[in-house]
């Protein structure tokens, strides 16, 4: 488990807007060893996504470096690039617009087999198709169906198995199951749990659903507007969070009990905009323990305990 | 709170239409509420949750929806019984509704005061300029500066949209309120502000709510009553008590067994077998039987009746009928 698969560093994607330069995820560092899963929690526009897509260069970095087993992915020509993604793959949120409706479940797995050539026979290439419709749990009957005739979780599951086809050792799983109901969210969590198990994946698993990122998490990394503010193991992060961010959010998740009610920290107004930010540290202006130095200098993420960091002036102290 | 009904559904049944099949998307259902009360609507997509809602402010599309049976008595009146220019009447002043989409239940082109005050004038004899006035109060008692009413809806995140729409469904300070996802597009740190706020409001004005939400979460937090939707029917319902300490239906228990609890540690959730049954092709029996991990033979063949285990707890389920709850 210690040997490190991912390794991000100082990795920035800026956009060029016409309000100015939006600092998507600006100087985000971390590690994910092999099978492990990191959760990367935020609200909407923290940057999780961008994060994602900037690691398979779905987004071009602006700058930092992404080494995938010691290769560095931004550095990498179209060639290369297209190599090394047999190795990482991602599954994307949203299984209603993922899918090509004019593609049969049969043509949307195998696709990536024939853009690798990996088959060389087409027994062979027909034969790893419905290898891969078993191992994600989909009846055969359903091999020439389109992805109008399937529900959304058939349709994940179809999106799982088109990441798997070509073997990747690394999977950024964007949101897969946050268009699901309940009832299939846990059927399709558990299938990534196994799959894991079974296949030594390691995941980077986006979501803004806490319980969800914590009950699939080895570590989890938050993000507040591109930068991440705290990084733990999953534990620590909930029995012991320090960051004022993660805080309120974790106190914010509502919880399906009635035995367990807790002080609820309400957070004054909304995320600020990500374009051209203040200097000092991005969450200043909603902090309720906000000091002079917070609003001009920016806190680094530091190792507060062993293997836990934190991003913020009043830890420092 | 008067123990008076403000709302009665009775046997409610609504089907949608098309040219080869039925949707069954509302059976025989029954519902009641009364003043100050909050009643939370729980189920998966196409359970019918918010084709009821949409029958009791009727505005559902007919067709293809069509109405077969039943009654919606609003303070004794039979809602479906009264003609359009009525029942507008009643809309927006009697009963609001909140809608589960802020960024689309907004007019681009009106600026939000216009938006709130068109309402008031709709339902109150004023002037323009007092409706105004009013909207630009409503607009700070949902915490947002008056100023601001001069915006128009691009110009506010998320958030404060959402909080224009309860403003706007509050104008006329109605005694019913039906609130259709009201968080599910919001942050959860946004969201924790605007459930905040209408715990406030609904304290502050005693009006009467149905929540829709498939968020046991949010159930637990708000609301009085819980009625749980399965595939067009109420397949429990009590008080959030019963619902959360003494679980009756199969399908209840399945649906706290696979949110993942975020205290405890577990290595797997337990999912519900298989998927929401076609409604336009609903099993006999009961409608949960093929995904029950319980079903007996007679869950095929029969459907079950409302039960009452305990007082004021009810459960659609033979083997809830049939000895306790316990083996279930």
């Amino acid at each position: 488990m210690s040997e490190t698969l991912l390794e991000v560093k100082h990795l920035k994607k800026y956009f060029n807007t016409k309000a100015g330069l939006l600092h998507a995820v600006d100087d985000v560092s971390f590690s994910i060893a092999k099978g492990e899963t990191l959760g990367l929690v935020g609200e909407s526009g923290c940057g999780k996504s961008t994060i994602g897509r900037a690691i398979l260069r779905l987004h071009e970095p602006t700058s930092g470096e992404v080494l995938l087993d010691g290769t560095d992915v931004t550095k990498l020509n179209k060639q290369e690039l297209r190599e090394l993604r047999r190795k990482m793959q991602i599954v994307f949120q949203d299984p209603y617009s993922s899918l090509d409706g004019r593609k049969s479940v049969f043509e949307s797995i195998g696709e990536p087999l024939i853009i690798q050539k990996i088959c060389k026979t087409k027994e062979e290439y027909e034969k790893r198709v419905h290898t891969l419709m078993e191992t994600v749990g989909l009846a055969e009957r359903l091999v020439n169906a389109y992805p109008h005739e399937l529900d959304g979780g058939r349709r994940q599951r179809v999106g799982i198995a088109r990441a798997l086809a070509l073997n990747p050792s690394f999977l950024v799983l964007d949101e897969p199951v946050s268009a699901l109901d309940v009832s299939i969210q846990a059927q399709v969590l558990n299938l990534m749990q196994k799959l894991q198990k079974d296949m030594g994946l390691t995941y980077l698993f986006i979501s803004h659903n806490l319980s969800v990122v914590k009950h699939i998490s080895d570590r989890i990394a938050v993000m507040y507007l591109g930068r991440m503010v705290e990084l733990s193991d999953c534990k620590a992060l909930f029995a012991n969070p320090m960051h004022p961010y993660t805080k309120a959010l974790l106190s914010a998740v509502p919880i399906p009990r009635l035995d367990v009610r807790k002080e609820r920290i309400l957070l004054e107004g909304d995320v600020p905009s990500p374009v051209n930010p203040a200097p000092g540290c991005r969450f200043a202006g909603r902090c309720a323990s906000c000091m002079e130095i917070c609003r001009k200098e920016q806190p680094e993420l530091r190792e507060v305990e062993p293997g836990h960091f934190a991003a913020c002036h009043l830890i420092e102290q | 709170m008067s123990s008076e009904k403000l709302l009665e559904i009775k046997n409610l049944t609504v089907h949608f239409e098309s040219f080869d099949a039925t949707v069954h998307a509302v059976e025989n259902l029954n519902l009641s509420l009364r003043h100050g009360e909050t009643l939370g609507l729980v189920g998966e997509t196409g359970a019918g949750k918010t084709t009821t809602v949409k029958s009791v402010m009727r505005i559902l599309p007919e067709p293809p929806a069509k109405i077969v049976s039943g009654e919606i008595l609003f303070d004794g009146q039979d809602l479906l019984k009264l003609p359009i220019k009525e029942m507008r009447k009643i809309r927006g002043k009697q009963i609001s509704m909140i809608f589960q989409d802020p960024m689309t239940s907004l007019n681009p082109v009106m600026t939000v005061a216009e938006q709130i005050a068109e309402v008031i004038r709709l339902h109150e004899k004023c002037s323009k300029k007092e409706a105004h006035k009013k909207a630009c109060d409503m607009l700070e008692l949902v915490g947002i500066r008056p100023e601001r009413g001069s915006d128009y809806p691009h110009q506010f995140s998320g958030g404060m949209k959402q909080r224009v729409v309860i403003a706007m469904a509050l104008a006329c300070n109605p005694r019913f309120l039906i609130a259709d996802e009201p968080t599910t597009a919001l942050d959860v740190t946004i969201q924790a502000q605007v459930l905040e706020l209408m715990k406030k409001l609904k304290a502050q004005y005693q009006t009467a709510m149905v929540m829709i939400t498939h968020d046991l979460g949010i159930v637990a937090e708000i609301c009085d009553y819980v009625a749980i939707m399965y595939a067009g029917e109420i397949v429990e319902y009590g008080t959030r008590e019963h619902i959360f300490n003494h679980t009756g239906h199969p399908y209840t228990k399945g649906l706290f067994a696979c949110i993942p609890d975020i205290f405890t540690e577990q290595n797997e959730l337990v999912p519900i077998n298989g998927l929401t049954p076609d409604p336009t092709d609903l099993p006999v029996g009961c409608r949960f039987h093929p995904r029950c991990p319980y079903a007996t033979e007679q869950c095929a063949k029969e459907h079950p009746a409302n039960f009452e285990i305990e007082p004021g707890h009810y459960v659609a389920c033979h083997l809830a009928r049939s000895g306790g709850n316990d083996n279930v």
